[in-house]
């Protein structure tokens, strides 16, 4: 009974290659000590933006739906795709807009620039402060653990086989210590003309 | 003004009266200097941004643009600094235009004070403010509160005490742009090593009346050393249970757009709607 951020657990990391960049999480859905799901993905993708959200599950859904709403309603309005780097704004400031009554999430973004083809990635405390990294991002119950594997096997300029490799040893590794996080993990490999998501075989315990 | 939306905040009051512990904002232990020289004005900062006892960022920007001619350097809850800097350039570049004058550091400062005092220091920025207008060179510092000074060189931030000990043992009056940007430079390294709350790179911003300089990166003393070895792992070192490639191209198959011509459309009433498997 500590932090709310603590109570449902979960991971989310992402990390950038050469010309490509990847999301992954965790799959766990907890009360507490108590397992209620293993299939609890905290991906969610918005055209071609990839969003990562841990922290307490009711705000993870609430902010994915709103963020679907908010993506949908600038497609309508500018007849085009909203770009990682805009997308990012729009979390940020959708999130200080709640800076005394926060939701409790830790957002990470994943895409590439439709321009420019160039990747990018950044992550947000709960009250919308943008981390731009130009190597990786991680959020979540084991962020000292993936801090700790991703400074260690991240590289620059990977290729999409060996940024998946790391990513995947990355989380898999870091939700194995930590008790809030695991049960399985989705991977999103995203390059310029084709998405690879793969379910990776984890622990169940 | 900016309008908070206070609709969760019952929520995690009652949360947090059960016994959670609210979670700790992305904050900017840091280190941030300002000099004036003769001529212009100089302001620094280190580069690290803190989660606790986290590094979450190591080269993040605590040098805030307000307008061409005054910058800002922020400490204190990352978010907040952010976004108050952006909210007042953002008033300050309307007054500017609608005066049609340059915008004036006191002006800056006087915004920034009454906003910060009207949320009571709830709003945790830390700022040092910057500039050289019309009236002269300018350099002050705003608290949290709304207090506001006005000095000759000032400190702020966790590294603050650090700095200032070398601004105490080295300042003199009247320094070139050349001696007041080392004099920055070496304020902020004593923060960066000798605070843990601030580390990694030194930024600068040189304002002077005809231009404004931001030096990224001036120093950098805290390279990473590069790895030995590679540590990639083979191909197939994660078991997979299931694979799913999504082509751009491959889209087409499940959504599909046809123009449909004005008279097909118009006499096929009663016919099935095509859907595409």
């Amino acid at each position: 009974m500590s932090g709310i951020f603590a109570i449902n657990g979960g991971a989310c990391v992402a990390m950038v290659g050469k010309d490509c960049v990847a999301i992954a999480c965790d799959l766990r859905l907890g009360l507490q000590a108590l397992t209620v799901s293993n299939n609890f993905p905290k991906i969610f993708q918005y055209g071609d933006v990839f969003l990562g959200l841990t922290g307490l599950a009711t705000d993870v859904s609430t902010v994915s739906d709103l963020f679907r709403y908010k993506v949908n309603m600038y497609r309508l309005r500018e007849e085009r795709d909203i770009a990682p780097r805009t997308f990012a704004n729009l979390v940020s400031s959708t999130l200080y807009e709640k800076r005394f009554g926060p939701y409790f999430v830790g957002p990470v973004v994943a895409g590439l620039d439709p321009k420019t083809g160039e990747p990018f990635i950044c992550g947000f405390d709960s009250i919308g402060c943008i981390d731009f990294a130009k190597d990786f991002i991680v959020s979540g119950t084991a962020t000292d653990q993936l801090f700790g594997m991703c400074e260690s096997l991240w590289e620059p300029d990977m290729t999409p086989d060996q940024l998946f490799e790391t990513i995947s040893q990355s989380l898999l590794n870091a939700v194995d210590r930590d008790a809030l996080s695991g049960w399985g993990a989705h991977v999103y490999i995203i390059e310029k003309d084709k998405v690879t998501k793969r379910l990776l075989k984890g622990r169940q315990d | 003004m900016p309008g908070f939306d206070f609709s969760n905040y019952n929520r995690n009051a009652a949360l947090c009266a059960r016994g959670m512990s609210l979670p700790k904002a992305t904050s900017t232990g840091t280190t941030i200097v300002g000099c004036i020289f003769d001529g212009g004005v100089v302001i620094a900062a280190d580069t690290r941004a803190t989660s606790g006892p986290i590094v979450a960022d190591k080269n993040c920007e605590k040098l805030h643009y307000i307008s061409p001619n005054i910058w800002c350097a922020g400490a204190g809850t990352a978010a907040d600094t952010e976004f108050t800097t952006a909210l007042i350039s953002s008033q300050l570049e309307l007054h500017s235009l609608s005066t049609g004058r340059k915008p004036r550091v006191v002006t800056c400062m006087t915004l920034l004070k009454q906003h910060l005092f009207r949320y009571q220091g709830h709003i945790g920025a830390y700022l040092v403010v910057a500039g050289v207008d019309p009236t002269g060179t300018h350099l002050f510092t705003v608290h949290a509160h709304g207090s506001t000074d006005k000095l000759p060189y000032v400190t702020m931030g966790s590294g603050s005490l650090a700095a200032m000990s070398v601004f105490e043992t080295l300042w003199k009056p009247s320094m070139t742009r050349d001696e007041a940007v080392e004099l920055c430079s070496q304020a902020i390294q004593s923060g960066i090593f000798n605070d843990l709350g601030s580390g990694s790179n030194v930024d600068v911003a040189i304002i002077t009346a005809d231009k404004t300089t931001l030096k990224r990166n001036y120093v950098k003393p805290n390279e990473r050393v590069p790895k030995l070895r590679s540590y990639v792992f083979r191909r197939g070192t994660t078991a997979v249970l299931n694979e799913k490639i999504i082509r751009k191209e491959d889209l087409g198959n499940y959504v599909s757009v046809h123009e449909l011509s004005t008279a097909a459309a118009e006499e096929g009433g009663d016919d099935k709607m095509e859907v595409d498997t």
